[in-house]
């Protein structure tokens, strides 16, 4: 599947399109298709989003929405070193769903 | 230390309030993402993987007690408790928001801080010896050479979109401890025969991917000359640098394609028509910045030496203390490398305390150093013991300056949206691999230097072992070199060959300092070896 | 120095899309040439320096010339800002124009380097304008815009100096 993915403008916090609002959580991101484009120029312009670039993403055995590169799984769940400070701050295998 | 009169801190006001309005128009919609990055950026605000990250100047690496305790301050304030100290003296935060971005520099101006140059293709915060002023090795304090340049440079209106970024360091000792052959201009202040100061360009040096050690340029530019000197050799740069190809645009490879004979020649041209345009501030600028670095009250007649008879406190004073030019004195370094821990992270509380410790130990001052570690520079050594007693008591009194656990690491792809790969986890696995076969030690000296792409912010290339990390078909893969120097007998590591997973590389580097330690003669260090005997033997072991 | 002349009026764009002026002077009415046709000819008065030019092949040239336009493609390109010291330490005191990519904040550090008219290809906010030509009360270095740096100031200036 294809999902969008930016920053907030204010916040810099990172951010997943799920149809009609930008989430915090990658699991709420909703397959975008070709709209991609279209959808990330319209919020760009509006300011709700900084940078917005579509990516490759998969549903994992579990059901979870997992980004194809290591990068955006980083963004998704927050510094591999400080997991205290992550999004899943108590899943001792937060680091390792990274990888 | 230098401190601002209402001119300096009418400029940084100025500059915040600039700023506050350019967040306003970039929130209004009247500057798109394309325009505001460059300002943002001019004011060390990049976006990360996560969030802003803010990186803030610490002009030359000195600080007050005050700005550090400022720095602990936003920490806790503005992020999420803790700050990342940087290879060019400097501290980022990563969880920064925009709209909160003015409101810190806001808080930074009431220390005389700020975030200016810190990013962006413009001249960056001018770096210098940590132990400038300390040392017993400098002719002088290269401190305030570095000041008149911050002044100089700072919204300098010809020198802000150069083809790509530029960093000057400054050092006035033979011993260079602030990588500055690997700057795009190093300036050594050193001593003629007269016994007169005068100073001695180097241009063209960098990591990066096209790594390069820079050119001498001139060996001697009068102190009353400094600035149109700098400013001949930006307006050269600025004229002719490439803009055709970021990667092709610093001043090194402009050096490399037209000769450092062809440019020097070029900036002596330029500088002959600049001596008549009174770009030079008057010297009695240069003395007044001068009074600033003045000596601290240092107590006369003390003696040397200090009682070592607690192992873990002789450790620690063998390892992390520099012999300071008072006698009775000494130049102490914290290090932000714990066994396991992140190279260059400290907490708020961590910051709060190294503040106090520099009000109580140091003359009100510590410094920020290229290796990530903080020095307190004037330090008694009848107090020393004291001063690690506390230091001990906050997790703070690593002794492992220079050795393998004292890793350089940038903040790879845990934060940074260049990084190909990560370089904390690594550098955690790799001194938790030293302390647990306990060879730290034995080993001595040993740089090791961990870069999360090629842009080269942990000066892997410079590292007696050094490690870049890239993106293998998705994976993280990391290469070795070996045999990089940033010192006085600067080199460029080599690459040993196909690179290695993440485990595979520790224990790379396991193998690579057995045969050190199988090979090594009477006091050689592993770059000694190294250089002796070659890669081949390393090669050898890696991959035969 | 001369107020900006006003930038609302449609009519006073006509002259090459001017927004910003600081002269007081009668504007070239001629299209500006290239630096290379005008090494090569003798009636052009006017020139316009590529990010590519050698603003010193001009410094022969610069008792026929009344307007130097200086043009930024892109602001990130800041050779423009050399080429127009250049021509200012030389002694030129014709018109200096940046045009193309000129936005608000660069104004300020173009006006240091000598420039004395603007000519954006998308007309700023007047009122950010002016806010960012006032950007610095005083300044660190000298440039080609005749203001005392702050370090000469300190020094007996004219402004006194000293700390406060």
């Amino acid at each position: 599947m294809k999902i969008l993915t930016g920053n907030d403008l204010k916040s810099g916090a990172v951010v997943w399109w799920d149809g009609r609002n930008w989430s915090l959580h990658v699991e709420d991101a909703c397959d975008v298709g070709e709209d991609a484009a279209m959808i990330a120029a319209r919020e760009d312009a509006e300011r709700r989003v900084v940078v917005p670039y579509a990516i490759e993403a998969t549903v994992d055995a579990d059901g979870r929405i997992r980004p194809a590169h290591i990068k955006d799984r980083i963004r998704a769940l927050g510094p591999t070193v400080r997991t205290d400070l992550t999004l899943r701050p108590a899943d001792p295998e937060a680091g390792t769903w990274v990888i | 230390m230098y401190q601002y009169d209402r001119y300096d801190q009418q400029m940084v006001d100025a500059r915040v309030a600039d700023f506050r309005d350019q967040v306003r128009r970039r929130l209004d919609g009247k500057l798109t993402e394309d325009q505001f990055k460059p300002l943002r950026l001019m004011n060390g605000l990049y976006l990360q993987l996560h969030a802003y990250m803010l990186r803030v100047a610490v002009p030359y690496g000195t600080l007050s007690a005050a700005q550090m305790h400022m720095l602990g301050t936003i920490a806790d304030k503005y992020d999420r408790g803790y700050g990342h100290f940087t290879t060019r003296q400097n501290i980022q935060y990563n969880w920064i928001r925009l709209e909160d971005a003015p409101d810190i520099l806001s808080e930074l101006s009431t220390v005389e801080m700020h975030a200016i140059q810190t990013s962006g293709n413009c001249i960056r915060n001018i770096s210098a010896d940590h132990f400038a002023g300390a040392a017993a090795d400098e002719v002088a304090d290269p401190r305030p050479y570095a000041e008149l340049m911050r002044q100089w440079s700072s919204f300098h209106p010809e020198f802000s979109y150069l083809p790509r970024k530029f960093k000057i360091a400054v050092i006035a000792s033979e011993t260079d401890r602030a990588a500055m052959r690997l700057h795009d201009i190093g300036i050594r202040i050193h001593k003629n025969d007269a016994g007169e100061l005068g100073a001695a360009f180097y241009v063209g040096g960098g990591m990066g991917r096209t790594p390069m050690i820079s050119h001498l340029v001139r060996e001697w530019v009068p102190l009353d000359r400094l600035i149109t000197y700098a400013e001949a050799c930006l307006r050269v740069y600025n004229r002719y640098g490439r803009r055709d190809n970021k990667y092709k645009a610093r001043i090194k490879i402009l050096l490399h394609e037209i000769g450092a004979e062809d440019y020097a020649a070029q900036v002596d041209a330029e500088y002959q028509h600049l001596l008549d345009q009174g770009v030079e501030p008057p010297f009695a600028e240069l003395e007044r910045i001068r009074t600033f670095f003045a000596d601290p009250s240092f107590v006369q007649g003390l003696s040397d030496g200090v009682d070592q008879s607690d192992q873990a406190f002789a450790a620690w004073v063998q390892q992390n203390t520099h012999l300071h030019r008072m006698h009775g004195y000494t130049s102490a370094t914290i290090s932000l490398k714990p066994v396991g821990g992140i190279p260059g992270d400290a907490t708020a509380a961590q910051i709060h305390l190294m503040a106090d410790l520099a009000k109580e130990f140091s003359f009100d001052e510590c410094r920020v150093t290229h290796a990530q570690n903080i020095v307190l520079p004037h330090v008694e050594q009848r107090r020393l013991y004291e001063l690690w007693q506390r230091l001990d008591a906050a997790g703070l009194a690593t002794a492992n300056l220079d050795n393998i656990g004292d890793i350089i690491a940038c903040p790879g792809l845990d934060y940074c949206s260049l990084a190909n790969a990560r370089a904390i986890p690594l550098a955690q696995k790799i001194s938790q691999r030293f302390a647990d076969n306990g060879k730290e030690a034995v080993i001595g000296e040993l740089k090791l230097k961990i870069s999360g792409c090629i842009n080269a912010c942990g000066h892997h290339h410079a590292g007696h072992i050094g490690i870049l990390g890239v993106d293998r078909k998705g994976r993280e893969n990391y290469q070795l070199l070996l045999g990089g120097s940033e010192g006085a007998d600067t080199s460029l590591g080599k690459i040993t060959g196909p690179g290695f997973d993440e485990d595979g590389v520790v224990d790379a580097i396991e193998k690579t300092t057995e045969l050190y330690l199988a090979q090594r003669q009477e006091g050689e260090r592993f770059l000694d070896t190294y250089r002796r005997i070659g890669m081949e033997p390393f090669k050898e072991v890696l991959y035969g | 120095m001369a107020e900006p002349i006003s930038g609302t009026d449609s009519e006073a764009r006509e002259l090459d899309d001017v927004q910003f002026r600081f002269r007081n002077d009668e504007m070239v009415d001629h299209p500006a040439v290239t630096v290379d046709a005008f090494v090569g000819q003798t009636n052009a008065s006017a020139v316009r320096i590529e990010p590519g030019d050698d603003a010193r092949d001009l410094l022969l040239h610069l008792d026929r010339i009344a307007l130097v336009e200086v043009n930024f493609p892109s602001f990130g390109d800041g050779r423009g800002y050399s080429a127009a010291r250049i021509l200012r330490e030389a002694g030129y005191a014709g018109e200096l124009r940046a045009v193309g990519d000129v936005l608000i904040d660069q104004l300020s550090h173009m006006r240091r380097c000598g420039f004395d008219s603007f000519a954006p290809a998308v007309r700023l906010d007047a009122t950010d304008a002016e806010r960012a030509f006032a950007t610095w009360p005083d300044v660190y270095q000298a440039a080609v815009d005749g203001r005392a740096p702050i370090w000469t100031l300190r020094h007996g200036g004219r402004d006194g100096g000293g700390n406060g």
